[in-house]
């Protein structure tokens, strides 16, 4: 990775790690102890590591004098190993957090690993940690492969991925230390979200910059996806997390909003990380890999774009239906039911265009496992948003919020559809970067296809009768007008469908660690000239 | 249309702006008119902030992610006030900075805990669950026992009385003490805690000890505190009820 850089550009690195050694340090030093003084020390660890790693090799041959001319997938080698990683931690938690439902009692007797602290570095590790390292490695690769350009520039592509796995791991390992701002997938403190503002600018200047250089006059689809992800999130996380520190040298804060208003600010983003970093990236994913996996163009153009600008738009309105019944008031309710349902016009769109390019490649979808991946996902995206949109209706709401029905659409969203794009992206990736024909064990992507299918259905069909079932329990009422079930009659009744998420759960990551293990026997028979040399800039097959 | 579309493909700041604009009205319609709600929703003036002890409980509330199985947000539906108790008000998490409303309940909703158990359930609850609900599934927190820790105390309610929580100079001053005092109802200070916070503070040993001040002894403190700090939500009900 080092050897890909020029020489000017190993210095201009080993002054960055410098910095982030320096920074580690200060933050260290002025917090003494707690979760804050632990970052600094991480953030000191692995600039000191860049350090010598850079000064070791900052002398080695210089990088290839015609590089410019050829595609920099070094950056995208590198994200699709941390995603593989955190695919592991992530899924790993989460069926053990499944797992401590059904068996609490096997809870250690530690703070940091209890259930509370250990479900948001389940939601984190996937989210964040998954699925934004592969948004980030992917968005590269697709970049350049539809413009026909190499990215801008080799330095920013690093500051990227290396300070967004290294907001991953401050996250996580703060809730283990108790250090969390408790709202929902913004759980992480306030420098970790300064820190991640500033590498998600570098991200969207690279992104403008490679796109500026771009050898075709259309930006492509995928790249409008990827745009309103990179950009609709950093709006979103900069307001929901604006918070006034306790003191610089700690890393409490309170967040600047209250009561309603913090609700409203939450949900507005916790629905739209959903759109926009669980739907409109993994649908730029899903607009280039399924075209070129099935060798088919988009099946609508005009249905691509009334899609888009549909759930640019639509999607910001809808964060209310979080809050039906509660004491937001009933006319924004009324608005996010309104175009939750709206929104259902424009994901079924997506969903159709994507299924109706497959029209003419179905045997392909039959033979071939890692296209399979692809359509099940659009297909999983378009039941979920179906079930969504009818989870937003403010009477089936009133049955479905608060219960794990809320949990089965959440997982038939992020390991039906986000899940299974990134597994379909990875196996394409990952032959084609290392320079090899298919994977190393192309049965085993077979085996994997269906148990991450079983699974998902497993998990999600589990879910859907919790849910149901707890919803009735509450709102039953006998004969003499009181209610039939105390709270715990309705807890005991979840054990079995609890126990049976926690197999589904168990399946689905014994495909992914299937996976990871296929990925790294493909990486390992790598012929050494397929890393070391980018491949040249060429007219891109997708469109 | 479509040639227009076909255009702006080729300007990557054309599309820039595009999903600027189309991205910022649903939040500025839905979002801004909630920053006119001092004048919507009338804040009650029996509405008191908490006490330090009971803030340095809900942050153990926070840090052990009780959120993640607890709402506090009882919705305006007929089981769930039955169940539960009065609705949940926009002006009874006024001063909550976080929030802590919820989205799933493994274990019931608390927004009207308060008083509902006494201090010696709750501990025998939280040490172990199952000691008294045997086919509970909430972890056990034995941790909890710990000494609690009030040097930051004074800075986290200077912190929210900069964002507008009503926390005076004096109760500022006094946080670390007060905790201490309100744990302590013999103590000197346990006068001044009454006369900061007013008569419905609860002030005694929540841990059943008074030789600690525990995290336990803040937690449950916070517990009990839940859906006692206006009565707005009650008057709100019974007015309802009468008409
Ligand atoms: C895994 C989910 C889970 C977590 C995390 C959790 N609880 Fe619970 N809690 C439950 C369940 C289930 C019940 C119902 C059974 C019982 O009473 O133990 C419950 C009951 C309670 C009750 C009794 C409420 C009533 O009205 O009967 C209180 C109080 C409570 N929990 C407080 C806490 C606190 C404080 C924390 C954090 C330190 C916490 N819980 C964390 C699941 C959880
Ligand atoms: C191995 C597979 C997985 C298992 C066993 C699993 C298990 C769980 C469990 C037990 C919870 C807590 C539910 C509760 O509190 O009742 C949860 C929550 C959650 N998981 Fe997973 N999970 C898996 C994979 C994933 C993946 C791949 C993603 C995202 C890409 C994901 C995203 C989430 C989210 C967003 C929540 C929070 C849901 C909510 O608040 O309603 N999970 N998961
Ligand atoms: C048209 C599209 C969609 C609509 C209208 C929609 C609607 C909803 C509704 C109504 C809820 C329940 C809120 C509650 O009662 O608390 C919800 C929760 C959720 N949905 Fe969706 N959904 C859509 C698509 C998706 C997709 C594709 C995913 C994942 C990839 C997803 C992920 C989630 C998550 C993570 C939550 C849980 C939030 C929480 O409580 O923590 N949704 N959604």
């Amino acid at each position: 990775m080092i050897r890909s850089l020029s020489i000017p550009e190993r210095q201009v690195a080993l002054a960055l790690s410098v910095a982030l050694a320096l920074l580690g340090l200060a933050m260290a030093a002025a917090a003494r102890h707690g979760a804050m003084a632990v970052h600094g020390a991480m953030a000191m660890a692995l600039g000191l590591a860049l350090l010598f790693a850079l000064g070791g090799a900052l002398y080695d041959p210089d990088a290839p004098a015609d590089r410019a001319r050829r595609y920099y997938d070094e950056p995208t080698r590198f994200g699709i190993v941390m995603t593989l990683c955190w695919a592991l931690i992530g899924m790993g938690v989460g069926v053990w957090v499944a797992a401590l439902l059904y068996w609490p009692e096997a809870t250690p007797p530690w703070p940091a690993t209890s259930f509370g602290r250990l479900r948001p570095v389940h939601t984190t590790s996937v989210i964040f940690g998954f699925g934004g390292n592969a948004l980030i490695a992917t968005s590269f690769h697709v970049l350049q492969r539809t413009s026909r350009a190499r990215l801008a520039d080799a330095i920013s592509p690093w500051m990227v991925l290396i300070g967004f796995n290294l907001f991953c791991a401050w996250a996580v390992t703060g809730y283990l230390m108790g250090s969390t701002q408790s709202k929902e997938y913004a759980e992480a403190e306030w420098y970790a979200d300064i820190w991640l503002v500033v590498i998600w600018v570098t991200y969207f200047v690279l992104y403008l910059r490679t796109l500026a250089r771009r050898a075709e006059p259309h930006i492509y689809v995928a790249n409008w996806y990827y745009m309103a992800f990179i950009l609709v999130v950093a709006m979103l996380h900069i307001v929901n997390n604006i918070a006034l520190p306790v003191s610089l040298a700690g890393a409490k804060s309170f967040t600047i909003w209250a009561g309603v208003q913090d609700a409203m600010v939450q949900w507005w983003y916790g629905h739209n990380a959903v759109a926009f970093f669980l739907t409109a990236g993994f649908l730029g994913m899903l607009y280039y890999f399924l075209p070129v996996r099935s060798g088919r163009p988009i099946w609508s153009y005009r249905l691509s774009i009334v899609s888009f600008w549909g759930i640019v738009f639509f999607y910001i309105w809808v964060g209310s239906h979080h809050l039906h019944y509660t004491a937001l008031p009933y006319w924004v309710q009324t608005l996010g039911m309104t175009f939750s349902v709206m929104l259902l016009v424009p994901s079924w769109a997506s969903a159709g265009n994507a299924i109706a390019t497959l029209n003419g490649a179905w045997h392909k979808v039959r033979d071939d496992a890692t296209l399979r991946f692809m359509f099940v996902a659009a297909v999983f995206y378009g039941l979920s948003t179906f079930e969504g949109s009818f989870l937003a209706i403010r009477p089936v709401n009133s049955l479905s919020h608060y219960t794990d029905w809320t949990v089965g659409h959440v997982h038939s969203g992020t390991l039906g559809w986000v899940a299974m794009i990134i597994f379909g992206a990875i196996y394409t990736l990952v032959p084609q970067l290392w320079g090899r024909e298919t994977m190393a064990w192309p049965r085993a992507v077979e085996w994997h296809f269906w148990l991450a299918v079983t699974g998902t259905l497993i998990y999600v069909v589990s879910m859907w009768n919790a849910g149901i079932t707890q919803g009735l329990m509450w709102r039953t009422y006998d004969a003499n007008g009181a209610l039939s079930y105390s709270f715990l009659q309705s807890v005991q009744a979840m054990a079995p469908y609890y126990l049976l998420r926690t197999i589904g759960g168990a399946l689905f990551l014994t495909g992914a660690v299937i996976c990871a293990l296929n990925c790294r026997a493909t990486m390992r028979a790598a012929s050494e000239g397929a890393t070391a040399t980018d491949r040249p800039l060429a007219p891109q097959p997708a469109e | 249309m479509l040639r227009l579309h076909y255009n702006l493909e080729k300007l990557s700041m054309g599309l820039v702006v595009g999903i600027i604009v189309a991205a910022s009205i649903g939040g500025a319609v839905e979002i801004a008119p909630l920053f006119t709600i001092d004048e919507t929703v009338a804040i009650p003036d029996d509405l008191r902030p908490q006490t330090p002890l009971e803030l340095a409980g809900r942050e153990i509330f926070i840090r052990e992610g009780c959120y993640a199985c607890h709402s506090q947000m009882v919705r305006h539906l007929a089981d769930e006030i039955d169940r539960y108790g009065p609705y949940s008000l926009a002006a009874e998490s006024a001063y909550d900075h976080p929030m802590l409303w919820g989205s799933k309940r493994t274990g019931p909703d608390l927004a009207r805990l308060g008083g509902k158990y006494s201090d010696a359930w709750h501990v025998a609850h939280l040490i172990n669950p199952r000691a008294v609900a045997p086919t509970s599934i909430m972890p056990a927190y034995p941790w909890l026992t710990a000494r609690l820790d009030t040097d930051i105390l004074s800075a986290e309610l200077a912190t929210l009385a900069l964002l507008g929580v009503p926390y005076s100079e004096d109760m500022v001053a006094n946080a670390g003490r007060d905790a201490l005092a309100q744990s302590r109802p013999d103590s000197d200070g346990a006068a001044n805690v009454t006369e900061r916070y007013g008569e419905t503070v609860a002030i005694r040993a929540f841990d059943g000890d008074t030789s600690r001040l525990t995290e336990m002894d803040a937690l449950v403190a916070y517990l009990q505190s839940l859906g006692t700090l206006t009565r707005a939500a009650y008057e709100t009900l019974g007015q309802e009820a009468a008409r």
